[in-house]
């Protein structure tokens, strides 16, 4: 206990003091011997290291100690068994399991639709409200309510909604198709379910690439259209070769923050489907979740996050890479 | 600008009112599940559940009464014996064949929400305040490094993070604590107050400072003086985006509080009547839950973008 504390403290000085010593190298001269009370380089450090300290010990800290644990045999039931380094084995086994390549696929699959659905609706939807109508302003402000909300309170009210009995999801299918609202069940059904989970995930984040879109649209400035009505383009070729290049790099930073937050899909998953029928809906963050807490094999589920968080990661950084390509076009 | 009637610089009436149409239309179609909310929280249980759905129905207070009391089931005899009901809620509970047992645990789980969300915002924005006045203003080395680095601490699934905080907090006593959850959120929102901050400092000039620091004053002086008051839009911005993280996060607290310090989303969806949820309470409870978020939402509309892309996009 006092060991670990002694430990983050000193991780915290000395990565303060090299902070320090560095900015005093680097604040010019003049402007540091110019002022009274603190000078700048205290006053940097000063103001940098809370944030970067309470960082390193609840996010760092708890990092570094994931990755020492995915290489022990540790179970978080069992605190005081003796712990085992089992080398790479648990990295062996998680990238052995086909439940573990199941969950990946599985959010791969989400990931993927939800994106598409998103950014086309999302897209359509900046794309009409940039028309400017009158009262435009308040309709969005009207739209972007849903993804302020609790994605876990609102994926178990929808757990209502989907009801096959009373729930008013079958019934509005059943009033626009036919089909008897009692005749299908979309979160019992394997066929169904996770279209049940994509069509919650779109209504609660389209907004979100739309918003993102209407700033691409509205960035897009007045006389380069003006100059294509000179040219006689028509309508079409002004959108494929003005407007959509233009809005190109915003729509692709919005998939980015999408991407990263659906890989990491949990709490809606959880409150709607629980992974289930079987596990046709598990996602990695449940599996995560159901081989730590549940099955309580601390050492495993660490490797598996660690796999997660580097994927996540790589993947991120070749994406932004390409971000700025295409910004610099 | 003039242009032609059909130019796309000024879209012409007919595609503006097609635009309009289209959109007015998904914004109904997006609010009927909320709207599904509060009229079910106004439901009686049965009316909640019937087939098909009532769209119309007698108003009742029945979901908000179940959402704060228990109770439990007594004889009729017992129930006439007792004398005249005290409150409303104690007469809907006797046309049911219950008394109120005592209050629920919807009260202090909201409580709780309030004191973690405002707690760790408060820290959250007052450590990114200061960081974020730091690499805005001072050569920090590395600092595109250190920036990145704080951002990349949002990749991580919360369920990852969560396997070593969970040991960490069952060896500090912090586990079902509200100071746990607070330390928590903050370092999860402090990512987000630094970029946006950063971005918000940015925008206010140096001169402003350095016309201070001229005038006598010392460079903290200057910040406190000049800077802040400056910061206030964007502080105020931030804060309503740490806040609202906070109010509606799940994955942590369904993890590490089970309790003293739980907050109101785990608890939501364990709202049970007789014989599965209780429709009307978990209802009420949302609504009311839901409330401040949709006076944030309006109060917030200029910043969204900027919160929502961590401070990447500006308008």
């Amino acid at each position: 206990m006092r060991r670990f504390k002694t430990q983050v403290k000193s991780v915290t000085d000395t990565s303060s003091t090299i902070l320090g010593e560095a900015v005093a190298r680097a604040t010019p001269a003049p402007i540091a011997s110019r002022i009274r009370g603190l000078s700048d380089r205290s006053m940097a450090w000063l103001f940098i290291t809370p944030a970067i300290a309470l960082l390193l010990a609840v996010n760092i800290f708890p990092l570094i100690w994931a990755i020492y644990l995915s290489f022990t045999n540790f179970r978080a039931n069992r605190p005081n068994a003796a712990l085992e380094s089992v080398g790479l084995s648990n990295y062996n086994r998680v990238l052995n399991d086909p439940n573990i390549w199941q969950a990946m696929q599985t959010t791969a699959h989400f990931v993927f639709w939800t994106i598409l659905l998103q950014t086309l609706i999302g897209f359509s939807l900046a794309y009409l409200i940039d028309r400017k109508f009158r009262g435009h302003a308040f309709w969005t402000t009207i739209i972007l309510v849903p993804m302020m909300l609790s994605p876990a309170v609102v994926g178990n009210f929808w757990r209502f909604l989907y009801q096959p009995q009373i729930g008013l999801f079958n019934h509005i299918v059943s009033f626009l198709t036919g089909i008897p609202p009692s005749s299908f069940e979309m979160l019992g059904s394997v066929r169904l379910s996770p279209w049940a989970i994509i069509i919650v995930d779109t209504w609660m984040w389209t907004p979100y690439v739309m918003l993102i879109c209407l700033a691409g649209l509205r960035s897009i400035p007045d006389y380069i259209y003006e100059a294509a009505e000179v040219d006689r383009a028509s309508l079409w070729r002004q959108f494929w070769s003005i407007t959509l290049p233009m809005a190109l790099p915003f729509i692709m930073l919005a998939v980015l923050f999408r991407g990263i937050e659906n890989f990491k899909m949990f709490d809606m998953v959880t409150l709607l489907t629980g992974g289930g029928p079987g596990s046709t809906t598990e996602v990695a963050s449940i599996t995560l979740k159901r081989e730590a807490f549940e099955s309580w094999r601390t050492g495993r589920a660490s490797a598996f996050a660690i796999i997660l968080f580097v994927a996540v990661f790589g993947l991120a950084n070749i994406y932004v890479k390409a971000l700025n390509k295409v910004k610099q076009r | 600008m003039s242009s032609t009637a059909h130019s796309v610089v000024e879209p012409s009436v007919t595609s503006k009112r097609i635009a309009a149409t289209i959109v007015v239309a998904y914004a109904v179609i997006t609010m009927i599940p909320l709207i599904w909310i509060v009229l079910t929280s106004f439901k009686s249980p049965p009316d909640s559940i019937s087939y098909p759905p009532k769209i119309v129905f007698q108003p009742t207070l029945e979901g908000y009464c179940n959402l704060f009391t228990t109770r439990t089931r007594q004889t009729a005899e017992y129930i006439t014996s007792l004398g005249a009901p005290t409150s409303t809620c104690d007469e809907i509970t006797r046309s049911r064949n219950m008394v109120i047992a005592g209050p629920s645990n919807y009260w202090p789980r909201f409580q709780n929400s309030l004191v973690i969300a405002f707690g760790s915002t408060f820290l959250a924005v007052s450590l990114g305040t200061l960081a974020a006045y730091g690499f805005s203003r001072f050569k920090v080395p590395l600092a595109e490094d250190l920036l990145f680095f704080i951002l990349s601490t949002r990749m991580m699934p919360p369920i990852a993070v969560a396997i070593p905080i969970y040991l960490m907090y069952r060896q500090l006593g912090l586990s079902d604590t509200a100071l746990g959850m607070i330390l928590l959120y903050t370092a999860v929102n402090v990512s987000l107050a630094v970029w946006l901050l950063k971005g918000f400092i940015d925008e206010i000039p140096r001169e402003y400072e350095e016309a201070a620091m001229i005038d006598g004053y010392t460079r903290m002086q200057a910040f406190f003086k000049v800077v802040l008051p400056q910061a206030t839009t964007g502080i105020a911005a931030t804060a309503i985006f740490c806040l609202i993280f906070a109010w509606n996060e799940y994955a942590f607290a369904v993890l590490l509080t089970s309790g003293a310090a739980q907050t109101a989303p785990p608890f939501i969806p364990t709202i049970i009547g007789e014989g599965g949820q209780d429709w009307p309470a978990v209802a009420a409870g949302t609504t009311i839950f839901v409330v401040p978020i949709l006076v944030f939402t309006i109060l917030l509309r200029k910043q969204l973008l900027r919160g929502i892309t961590f401070g990447a996009v500006r308008k």
